[in-house]
């Protein structure tokens, strides 16, 4: 047989689309896609049909209807008269806050262990291990249960801080720990620069900057003369002035006051309330990813070669120096991509929510709103939405700092 | 020409699954089981005994209907489901019926697409509070923490009433009975409200019920009753004309002492319709003739349940009220068996 240099175009035979190399794997990839097609058709249609013959319909309507319903937690205005797409924007705040503060405490907790499961002291390395292996191995929603329940049974109830024979006491007089949720003084400027105590708080965070800023160029001025001159000029004094003496002045003009939390009535009021819900699945979800987080971080260092480190203590570096300066730099370009998959976790976990009570958006919108208004496919698709959303924002953001820390090759 | 069949096909897996939806008795009837959807656990009405055996007010409608349907009041698969997950199961056909102390509203039975097909309890909504608070009406429960099951009538009345008298409270949403009862204990809330027959149920299986007080205060209608879904008319009947013969038999005294007696005929038309010895009602339901005698035996008339589940010798201790007959003042009232 002689091999063919240019096949001839009029001899195509419809065996060739699954004989003929060239053809093959286009063959199967439109048969798969047909098929994945016609099932999503068949689904979808399934769906329609069945919605008909119970005589439903897919229609958002309800989301203006009045929600009805109170929720505890709310970072924005909402009462039972607002509407279920109200209701569904407070339980998404809520989602976010408790996502971002997971976040962030998750990662403290897995760099702490990351880093001292790689100890070596025996003891230390151990509890990290015992830790590691208890908190990853036990299914979240238990750990939101077991803190939840140890919380309410362990706080004394606000009742407890009545009376004269009172078996519980505010700490300082100012922050109480019931079962219900911590309260604590709430700062507030008696006579602020604007009318509204978020738009003074702004203009704090702006003073803020500023100081920063101008601590930057402190110290981009100290490093020059140290260049230039071999001596690094003492900076602390001035640094102290530019963050403290601004923030000082302002809060002097402003009138910063505490209101104190007190017993009235059933409850704690005045001060700032972190709910028992909140704080139990706020911390739940920190200490269990925090667990998946330290295996990140302990596969990322130990993936630094070793030689790294010996370069480093080499060159006189101390342990902890090598650790930040030489190890942990390198070590991150490892940890990140597997950290955004943690942090895309947290968010999704969070929608166990209602076990403790916690008004999330799946506690809202996928749980009251669809109850109420028996909308489970409406409800249900906007969940997804949302998650889907949330999770790739989270994604994108992660990888673009991934992107700022990997190696730059040049 | 492929794609039409396609299309043809789907088109009759549609018709197939509307129609399976209207032929609930033959389901049952074939599958020799009924789906019965019932709470997670409330004293009295549905709860699991020591054996395992589902028993109480809601539990026995359940059993009532297997007993007319398929003679066998055991023939029962009991559904746990929440105020959450209850209207799902039944609106997705995993259960056939629902009989879980849920109340009668318009948008419920309008709106979700159910049918309710009667009231075995007529109930409102109360408060439950423990008695060293020293709180005698709900009035005074302004800033107050109150525990509420989610999903429910319940929560909706309590942002009513707390509205209406201008006074304020944190809700606690929360899943299930059990849980709002240890909730309410551990003291994270000062108040738990719920129908009043829960009410009493929950603080019956308390270990001090008299630390607690019921507030006088109803601020609500809850008319309970079992449910099936809307559009299958056939066996909407067949559920609700199995509860009102429960309530026909105490009217008529036919008793599940006298049952087996009476079945063989008695000189009252109307109680031999009901028991089948005459007529063919239970034909007309698609049922044996016999469906009323079988119902009653299953555990008794109406105010035999009601005694024996929830009743003034029971811990649960509910009073007759607005269930009782309507010849002694009540609310029940069946309509004619004829
Ligand atoms: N009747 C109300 C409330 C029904 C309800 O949830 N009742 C509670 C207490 S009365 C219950 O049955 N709980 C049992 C469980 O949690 O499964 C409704 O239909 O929305």
């Amino acid at each position: 047989m002689s091999t063919l240099t240019d096949p001839p175009k009029d001899s195509f035979r419809l065996s060739m689309l699954i004989n003929d190399t060239r053809y093959r794997s286009l063959t199967f990839q439109a048969l798969a896609f047909l098929a994945l097609a016609l099932s999503f058709m068949y689904l979808g249609n399934n769906l329609i049909a069945n919605l008909r013959a119970a005589g439903l319909n897919i229609n958002f309507g309800f989301l203006t209807d009045t929600a009805g319903y109170d929720i505890s937690q709310k970072l924005v205005e909402y009462s039972n008269q607002d509407s279920h797409s109200r209701a569904a924007f407070v339980g998404l705040l809520n989602t976010i806050l408790v996502a971002v503060l997971a976040c962030v405490t998750a990662t403290v907790f897995g760099v702490i262990a990351g880093v001292l499961r790689l100890s070596n002291n025996w003891l230390v390395s151990k509890l990290m291990a015992f830790y590691v292996e208890i908190f990853r191995n036990i299914p979240v929603l238990i750990w939101i249960i077991i803190i939840f329940t140890i919380m309410t049974a362990v706080m004394p109830a606000p009742r407890a801080f009545r009376g004269d024979n009172a078996t519980a006491t505010m700490v300082f007089d100012a922050f109480a720990f019931t079962n219900r949720g911590i309260y604590t003084p709430l700062p507030w400027f008696a006579n602020g620069i604007f009318e509204s105590q978020a738009l003074n708080w702004l203009l704090v965070l702006v003073v803020a900057c500023g100081s920063w800023f101008a601590a930057r160029r402190v110290n981009v001025w100290a490093t020059a003369k140290q260049e230039a001159t071999g001596e690094r000029p003492n900076t602390l004094p001035m640094l102290l002035g530019i963050w403290l003496a601004p923030f000082l002045i302002l809060m002097l003009i402003m009138g910063l006051t505490w209101e104190y939390p007190a017993l009235k009535g059933f409850n704690f009021q005045g001060g700032i309330k972190i709910g028992g819900p909140l704080i139990a699945l706020w911390f739940a979800l920190s200490i269990y990813t925090g667990a998946f987080i330290a295996e990140n971080v302990r596969a990322g260092i130990q993936a630094v070669s070793k030689g790294q480190t010996e370069a480093a203590a080499a060159l006189g570096l101390r342990p902890s120096k090598v650790m930040n300066l030489v190890v942990l730099p390198q070590a991150l370009r490892i940890i990140i991509p597997p950290l955004i998959s943690q942090y895309l976790n947290i968010t999704k976990n969070s929608s166990l929510a209602i076990a403790v009570g916690y008004a999330d958006i799946t506690a809202t919108l996928g749980g009251i709103t669809l109850n109420q208004t028996g909308r489970a496919i409406e409800c249900v698709l906007l969940l997804m939405a949302f998650y889907l959303t949330a999770s790739l924002l989270i994604s994108l953001v992660m990888n673009v700092y991934n992107a700022s820390v990997k190696l730059k090759e040049r | 020409m492929k794609k039409s069949v396609f299309f043809g096909a789907m088109t009759v897996a549609g018709l197939a699954a509307g129609a399976a939806a209207a032929a609930t008795l033959d389901d049952v009837k074939s599958r020799g089981k009924l789906n019965c959807g019932v709470s997670t656990g409330l004293a009295g009405f549905s709860a699991p005994d020591a054996n395992g055996e589902w028993t109480g007010f809601d539990v026995a409608v359940c059993r009532a209907v297997a007993a007319a349907v398929l003679g066998d009041g055991n023939a029962v698969e009991f559904i746990p489901t929440t105020a959450k997950t209850r209207f799902t199961a039944l609106a997705s056909g995993e259960i056939d019926m629902l009989a879980r102390n849920t109340t009668w509203t318009f948008s419920r039975d309008v709106d979700l697409k159910f049918d309710f097909v009667g009231v075995n309890y007529y109930d409102g909504q109360g408060f439950m509070v423990p008695k060293e608070l020293g709180v005698s009406s709900a009035k005074e429960l302004d800033g107050a923490t109150v525990c509420i099951q989610t999903g429910t009538t319940t929560e909706l009345n309590l942002a009513d009433f707390f509205r209406t008298n201008n006074i304020s409270y944190e809700p606690v949403p929360i899943e299930t009975n059990a849980e709002a009862q240890q909730q309410y204990l551990a003291g994270s809330c000062d108040v738990y409200t719920t129908d009043a027959s829960g009410l009493a149920a929950t603080r019956a299986t308390f270990d001090a019920p008299d630390a607690h007080v019921v507030l006088p205060e109803i601020i609500s209608k809850e008319p309970l009753g079992p449910l099936v879904r809307h559009g299958d008319n056939g066996w909407g009947d067949v559920v609700r004309w199995t509860m009102q013969a429960l309530v026909a038999a105490e009217e008529l005294g036919v008793t599940s002492a006298n049952l087996a007696e009476m079945s063989g005929g008695t000189n009252n038309p109307e109680i031999n319709r009901l028991l089948g010895s005459e007529g063919t009602l239970g034909e007309m339901l698609g049922l044996d003739a016999d469906f009323g005698a079988k119902a009653i035996a299953a555990g008794g008339n109406y105010g035999e349940l009601f005694a024996k589940n929830i009743g003034e010798d029971t811990p649960i201790g509910l009073a007759r009220g607005l269930n009782a007959l309507w010849t002694e003042g009540g609310l029940q009232y069946a309509p004619p068996f004829r």
